[in-house]
């Protein structure tokens, strides 16, 4: 086995010929780094980029490797790189016990195997019992917890924040951050975020680019 | 559909694109050359084997000719001024309103009844023994008998005008609410009303530019069809002579094959007739446009008594409008129960069902022809529609201006100029048409119905939730299917019920395309015009429009059953 962690290889982004982004970096299993920049200067872009799916009308030059596999021509579903947004982006047509399910893995086989995985992950993240409910039916604070578990039961190898803590309150704010820095160190994967504040910037512990 | 924006390689080549651009473009080109041919003298399976003059000559020898063309430039023209006239007042003077969501409320029922039915409740409501006149008689017209008074079939096309009018201001008005949040009338409003304008004045010289752009397409289409019209103007129309288009139509299904030539000739007519009537009405645009700029920069505020009195208007030809439509569909309901109804009476002996038990064995055989052919057609095109959709989001590819030119192609081309023309080719080719060559032609008018009603809720849908089902490792199709689709329901099954009211509508494809051979509850409706039976006609029209009706009930109704316990969803 080489090199472990999400590498970025002289990742540039552009539109319209003028340079967004470049970054050159190795992210070390359970390291969190931090990209900051003002809204615009294409952070969310280079999230979709190392998630799979640039959008149209942007042109990238670079790899990405991730525990040494190029990823650059992969497909999102076979990147393994999670993602968070802002907004929790539970889908709405399902149960919060289907949504979790929609995550994991097709290799926890049978029903009744992959429904008590879905029931300790809701325990694991203080939901338990809401396997049934409507996702509209939570508060901000359960959504961002079931989008987390649902994210962490397809096992991703890396995990990409997009802004994840702004939308909460205050005093959630930490309690979710402590939540997600904690499982990525735990398991030992690699962080991207981006973000504007300083307050996540700190929380993640890493370095940090600015745009 | 669409054209490539982005420089990203894509493993497999949008197939889906091409082959509705194909189902666009190729039925109105061949059916041009259908026309075409024919109208210079040639058609070898009719005896014509020679380029001749001979067909448009005998055109101009109609004497009628010039009578039928104005009726169809004028009946086109007033009938496309005065709905867009109406739905601009609406929208600039009553936005916000309780009239203005009153109307918003009764658009699906106005958009889904269909043309013909809309047009036998109007001639019931104002002909000379319909409910206007018996309301007033006889103490206030002193009439004991109907008077003699062509009102209906009016040589001027006065009422037809009416009922295209009622029709094409609930379409507008779609268009018109659609193109609504991409000019942001709110903002623009606000800062007018800040710097003293009037309400009106201020949306005429700050939104109507914006929204007239977007809705320039749909304005077009109403332009050209209320020019060419069929079904609508054998009913409400004049008879003698007739519209161009409905002439054109005797001349098709005349017996005397040779009569096809002439045919032929008045189609191109009828083509060259709505190309310069565009023309014309671009000019115009660019008129209203020079005068509508020295309008602005003189800077005045409006108000006034004027600005109330236009408010008026636009609401009085709303109300017109949807009243027309309903109380027609009441006049026919009453007429499918009435007993006896002399003349003056408001109001028939009965109710019976005499007249059910009479026609109602009948409507079977037509009615289930109606929905088969408009689920099959509406199937296609929905099909169509989530493939096209569906490979814009996967390649990155961005809409062009002319794509959605081709999109209503089918809808400004005039269908008499090339139905007639693919009747011909398909007579020559010794092909009979059939059900599946109605559903294809029915389907060429369903699928832009279709596509402009599903797009924008599909590009409006956020895509983050397809990368986050991606990311999850979800492949592209169970992202289509898992996710996007049950997430958009409820607008792919009201652009589903939008297609099959359209198609439920269709009079000319199914009669030139199908040969007279394959009867829907709309050609048996409209064939009962010419006679006098207000029971039977009732009755048919009124099975075609519960026939269009259905499915938007259907699409109401799914969604909140299907999504009763999801309520992110439920309202959306």
């Amino acid at each position: 086995m080489g090199e472990r962690g999400l590498r970025l290889e002289r990742l540039e982004i552009a539109r319209e010929g003028r340079r967004l982004v470049a970054l050159d970096a190795l992210i070390e299993p359970g390291e969190a780094l931090t990209v900051m920049g003002p809204s615009g200067s294409g952070k969310s872009t280079l999230l979709s980029v190392i998630a799979g799916a640039p959008p149209p009308g942007f042109s990238v030059a670079g790899r990405v490797l991730l525990d040494g596999r190029d990823m650059t021509a992969l497909p999102p579903e076979a990147r393994r790189i999670g993602i968070l947004f802002q907004e929790e982006l539970l889908f709405p047509h399902l149960s919060v016990g289907a949504n979790l399910a929609f995550g994991l893995r097709p290799h926890v086989k049978g029903r009744a195997a992959r429904r008590a995985r879905v029931e300790r992950a809701l325990a694991e993240a203080g939901l338990e019992g809401m396997a049934e409910r409507d996702p509209a039916t939570l508060s901000g604070g359960q959504k961002a917890r079931a989008a987390l578990m649902r994210m962490l039961l397809s096992e991703p190898a890396a995990l990409l924040l997009d802004e994840a803590f702004s939308r909460l309150d205050a005093a959630l704010r930490g309690q979710i951050r402590a939540l997600v820095f904690d499982t990525a160190r735990r398991e030992g994967v690699p962080v991207l975020q981006v973000t504007h504040d300083e307050a996540d910037a700190a929380a993640a512990g890493g370095r940090v680019v600015r745009l | 559909m669409v054209t490539a924006a982005a420089g990203r390689a894509s493993r497999l080549p949008p197939l889906a694109p091409a082959l509705t651009v194909a189902l666009l473009l190729l039925p109105v080109s061949a059916g041009f050359l259908g026309v075409a041919a024919p109208s210079l003298g040639y058609m070898p399976a009719l005896g014509g084997e020679r380029l001749s003059a001979l067909p448009f000559r005998e055109l101009f020898a109609w004497p009628d000719l010039p009578r039928a063309v104005a009726l169809s430039v004028l009946v086109g023209l007033a009938a496309t001024a005065i709905s867009l006239l109406a739905v601009m007042l609406i929208v600039a003077g009553w936005r916000g309103s309780r009239a203005f969501r009153a109307l918003e409320r009764a658009l699906s029922p106005l958009l889904s009844v269909p043309h013909a039915a809309a047009a036998f409740g109007l001639a019931f409501l104002i002909a000379p023994s319909g409910w206007i006149a018996r309301a007033l008689s006889p103490w206030a017209t002193g009439w004991e008998r109907p008077p003699d008074l062509l009102i209906v079939q009016d040589p001027w096309g006065l009422s037809l005008i009416l009922g295209l009018v009622a029709k094409e201001i609930p379409f507008l008005f779609l268009m018109t609410l659609a193109a609504l949040p991409q000019a942001q009338p709110a903002k623009s409003e606000a800062v007018a009303r800040a710097l003293g304008y009037a309400p009106l004045t201020g949306w005429f010289k700050t939104v109507f530019p914006r929204v007239y752009r977007q809705i320039r397409l749909p304005v077009l289409a109403v332009l050209a069809y209320s020019m060419s019209v069929v079904d609508m103007a054998i009913i409400l129309g004049p008879s003698a002579p007739p519209p161009l288009s409905v002439q054109v139509v005797r001349w098709m299904n005349d017996p005397d094959l040779s009569l096809r030539f002439r045919a032929a000739a008045g189609a191109m007519l009828q083509l060259g007739l709505v190309a310069a009537a565009l023309l014309f009405w671009f000019g115009l645009e660019k008129a209203v446009a020079a005068l509508g700029r020295r309008w602005v920069e003189g800077g005045g505020r409006g108000g006034g008594a004027m600005e109330g009195w236009l408010r008026l208007l636009g609401l009085a030809l709303a109300a017109l409008s949807a009243g027309a439509v309903f109380a027609g569909l009441g006049g026919l309901a009453i007429w499918s129960f009435a007993g006896l109804w002399p003349f003056p009476d408001a109001l028939p002996e009965g109710p019976t069902l005499r007249s059910w038990m009479r026609h109602g064995p009948a409507l079977a055989a037509p009615m289930a022809e109606t929905l088969l052919i408009a689920a099959a057609a509406t199937a296609l095109s929905l099909f169509l529609t989530i493939a096209c959709l569906e490979a814009e989001s996967r390649h990155g590819l961005a809409p062009s201006g002319r794509a959605l030119w081709l999109l209503y192609l089918p809808l400004i081309v005039p269908q008499v100029a090339f139905l007639t023309g693919l009747q011909t080719l398909a007579l020559a080719a010794g092909l009979d048409g059939g059900r599946g060559a109605v559903i294809a032609a029915h389907a060429l008018f369903v699928l832009p119905y279709v596509f402009l009603s599903l797009a924008g809720p599909w590009r409006e849908w956020d895509a983050r939730q397809a990368l986050v089902a991606r990311t999850l490792g979800a492949g592209p199709g169970r992202a289509l299917f898992a996710v996007r689709l049950p997430m958009l329901l409820r607008p792919a099954l009201t652009a589903a019920a939008v297609g099959f009211a359209a198609s439920v509508g269709q009079y000319l494809p199914t009669l030139l395309i199908g040969g007279g051979a394959v009867r829907t509850v709309t050609t048996e409706a409209v064939a009962l015009a010419a006679g006098g039976d207000r029971r039977a006609i009732a009755i048919w029209s009124l099975a075609q429009t519960a026939a269009a009706l259905a499915p938007f009930l259907a699409a109401a109704l799914i969604p909140r059953i299907a999504w009763r316990n999801r309520a992110g969803l439920r309202d959306g």
